[in-house]
């Protein structure tokens, strides 16, 4: 009985060790690969070069025109999903009735489960043209489209965990805002939103993490021109995006152009690591607030 | 006992699915290479599809240069190419004991191509061509009015082919003057539907790939006329037509294409028979797809060095 005890935490510990293991090899695979990237080309190329055209006859390392399109088409994602996700959020807790509650909560998590890829395709064959009829002058690959499809996929991310933090806000201080005549309005957004604000930064945080990872919606729809803008009507190219132009290209293993992709990887991986840490802190530090 | 038996009848499906698979092993014929030549080697394996069923063909496009890595390794039988074997390619693949055969299949035109709604250009020169693509010109040259100060003063979005496909070096080659040498500030890929879609669906934008892809998509692009400064081949601007590609007026973009025969493959009957349907309908085919097709001398030359090849090498060693 006894054995079999062990044999099962055994197996437990070995679960949880697969994943940690699989992080550390990451790690290592993408330090040590970047890390001859790094000896060829300095940091401080990669850093403040403008210009990215690892593949080209005249090299540019420059990640900032990676980075400015990660960042673009995430804000962007973010600046639509926020306030639909965090006003559906409000109004299941507050408005929506039991019943109704129930039976929309699975249906607003559908479209988490929608693949990336139809995602990227809805965004380039009707958000684009549509926007397109509002602004003649977008290009057909632009960071605003796959941006705002992104944004629609991160919605349950916020609304789902932003609910979760104001559903845990304990009775008494609703109650409290009721009792001294707030209206429900008043009581969610000038009592349960800062209350519960912990909760919904790290929702917002875990959906930005999610939308600088996002791969396939702008690999199709954003383009594949790495350029230090902006402008989200133009082409970009994320950090993602050129990850994957460049593995399925046909790069010799071991050059220099095989290992950009490493050290872009790296970056990508620094950046949402931060945002997890972030978001990680945030939540050790104020979770405790109201119990 | 639920369980059990859809566990079986999951190892059946899988048990069959690997058995079929080893059976046709033999039998599988592996193309890969240039997106340009795709079209019609894939019309040619569809049509021998239809005459012999129990082959197999694969045909992958990964860029003629990507194709060549694999055919230097011996990876696939044969490789679709939009420009000749370089010599490195050639060293690469005699240190891997491949050798091979090349084979003329049909020409090609490089169609410029604009937006439908871009109504100030419909020609372009080689020099403007060169002051766009070259090296030089990226983050300086990044507005239509600095072609041609009579356009409009609006950002010019580029497309172009992935650097490992023979078109790009072609057109770097005829145009920059130097193979494989552009600027990098240019949307790439080495899929040519991305660069159809994003030329049709961007005002300012300019690309260029292969003339089948433009014939494919000609309601949706306009296709510029070249012009070389040559009178010689025409005078003023040309646009690339079966016609002028053939009477070779359509300068510098037109080119031939190839496909190269791994030795080894070309032992097995299949293979042989492959080929030897290739050159029989490419002619037609190539019509059809868009490509310019050999003339009868052209066609029987091409047939001769095959013949040849194939005698040379059932002769016992």
């Amino acid at each position: 009985m006894r054995s079999k005890e062990k044999i099962i935490e055994g197996i437990l510990l070995l679960c949880a060790a697969v994943s940690i293991l699989t992080t550390i090899g990451i790690l290592w695979v993408l330090i040590s690969e970047s890390s001859v990237f790094f000896l060829n080309v300095p940091l401080s190329d990669f850093l403040f070069d403008t210009q990215w055209t690892p593949l080209f006859a005249e090299k540019h390392f420059g990640i900032l025109p990676l980075v400015s399109g990660t960042i673009l088409t995430s804000f962007i994602a973010i600046v639509v999903a926020l306030p639909i996700g965090l006003a559906i959020a409000v109004y299941l807790n507050e408005y929506a009735p039991k019943g109704f509650r129930k039976f929309i909560k699975p249906i607003l998590e559908v479209l988490a489960a929608i693949p990336t890829v139809v995602y990227g395709y809805f965004a380039l064959m009707v958000i684009t043209p549509f926007l397109q009829q509002i602004f003649p002058q977008m290009a057909g690959f632009n960071a605003l489209s796959p941006g705002i499809v992104m944004g629609i996929m991160i919605i349950p991310m916020i609304s789902s965990l932003s609910e979760d933090a104001l559903y845990a806000v304990p009775k008494s201080l609703r109650e409290a805002s009721y009792g001294i005549g707030a209206t429900r309005f008043q009581t969610s957004f000038k009592v349960l939103i800062p209350a519960a604000s912990s909760g919904i930064i790290v929702s917002v945080i875990l959906a930005i993490s999610r939308a600088v990872g996002e791969t396939m919606i702008v690999a199709i729809a954003a383009g594949q021109q790495p350029r230090l803008t902006f402008n989200p009507f133009v082409p970009v190219e994320t950090i993602t995006t050129y990850i994957v132009q460049v593995s399925l290209g046909d790069v010799v293993q071991g050059s220099l152009e095989y290992q950009t992709i490493f050290a872009a990887g790296i970056a990508l991986f620094l950046m949402t690591f931060v945002l997890n840490n972030i978001s990680f802190y945030i939540k050790r530090k104020f979770e405790e607030k109201y119990e | 006992m639920n369980i059990k038996a859809i566990l079986f009848s999951l190892s059946v499906i899988f048990l069959a699915a690997c058995g079929g698979g080893s059976s046709s092993e033999q039998s599988v014929i592996k193309i890969d290479g240039s997106s340009t030549v795709y079209p019609i080697t894939e019309a040619v394996a569809e049509e021998f599809r239809r005459e012999d069923p129990t082959i197999k063909i694969s045909v992958a496009l990964s860029g003629t240069g990507g194709g060549f890595k694999k055919f230097g390794r011996a990876e696939i039988d044969i490789n679709d190419a939009s420009r000749e074997i370089k010599a490195q390619e050639i060293e690469f693949a005699k240190s891997n004991g491949v050798e091979y055969v090349e084979l003329i299949v049909a020409f090609d035109g490089m169609a410029v191509v604009v937006n439908p709604k871009n109504d100030w250009c419909n020609d372009i020169t080689v020099a403007e061509l060169k002051l766009l693509w070259a090296p030089e010109a990226q983050g300086q040259i990044m507005k239509w009015n600095q072609i041609r100060p009579e356009w409009p003063n609006e950002e010019v979005h580029l497309f172009g082919p992935g650097v490992e496909s023979g078109t790009y070096d072609y057109f770097t080659e005829a145009i920059v003057g130097k193979s494989h040498s552009s600027r990098g500030d240019f949307t790439a890929s080495e899929d040519d539907n991305v660069l159809v879609q994003g030329v049709a669906s961007d005002k300012n934008a300019l690309g260029f790939f292969g003339m089948a892809y433009y014939e494919e998509n000609a309601n949706k692009l306009k296709v510029i006329g070249i012009d070389d400064g040559n009178d010689e081949n025409g005078a003023g601007p040309i646009k690339p037509t079966l016609e002028t590609v053939k009477n070779k007026s359509y300068a510098p973009l037109s080119r031939p294409l190839f496909i190269y025969i791994n030795s080894q493959a070309g032992n097995r009957p299949e293979v042989q028979s492959f080929v030897q349907f290739y050159l029989d309908n490419m002619n037609d085919l190539s019509e059809e797809v868009g490509f310019i097709p050999l003339s009868q001398e052209e066609t029987n030359e091409v047939k001769n060095v095959w013949s040849a090849f194939v005698s040379s090498l059932s002769t016992p060693e």
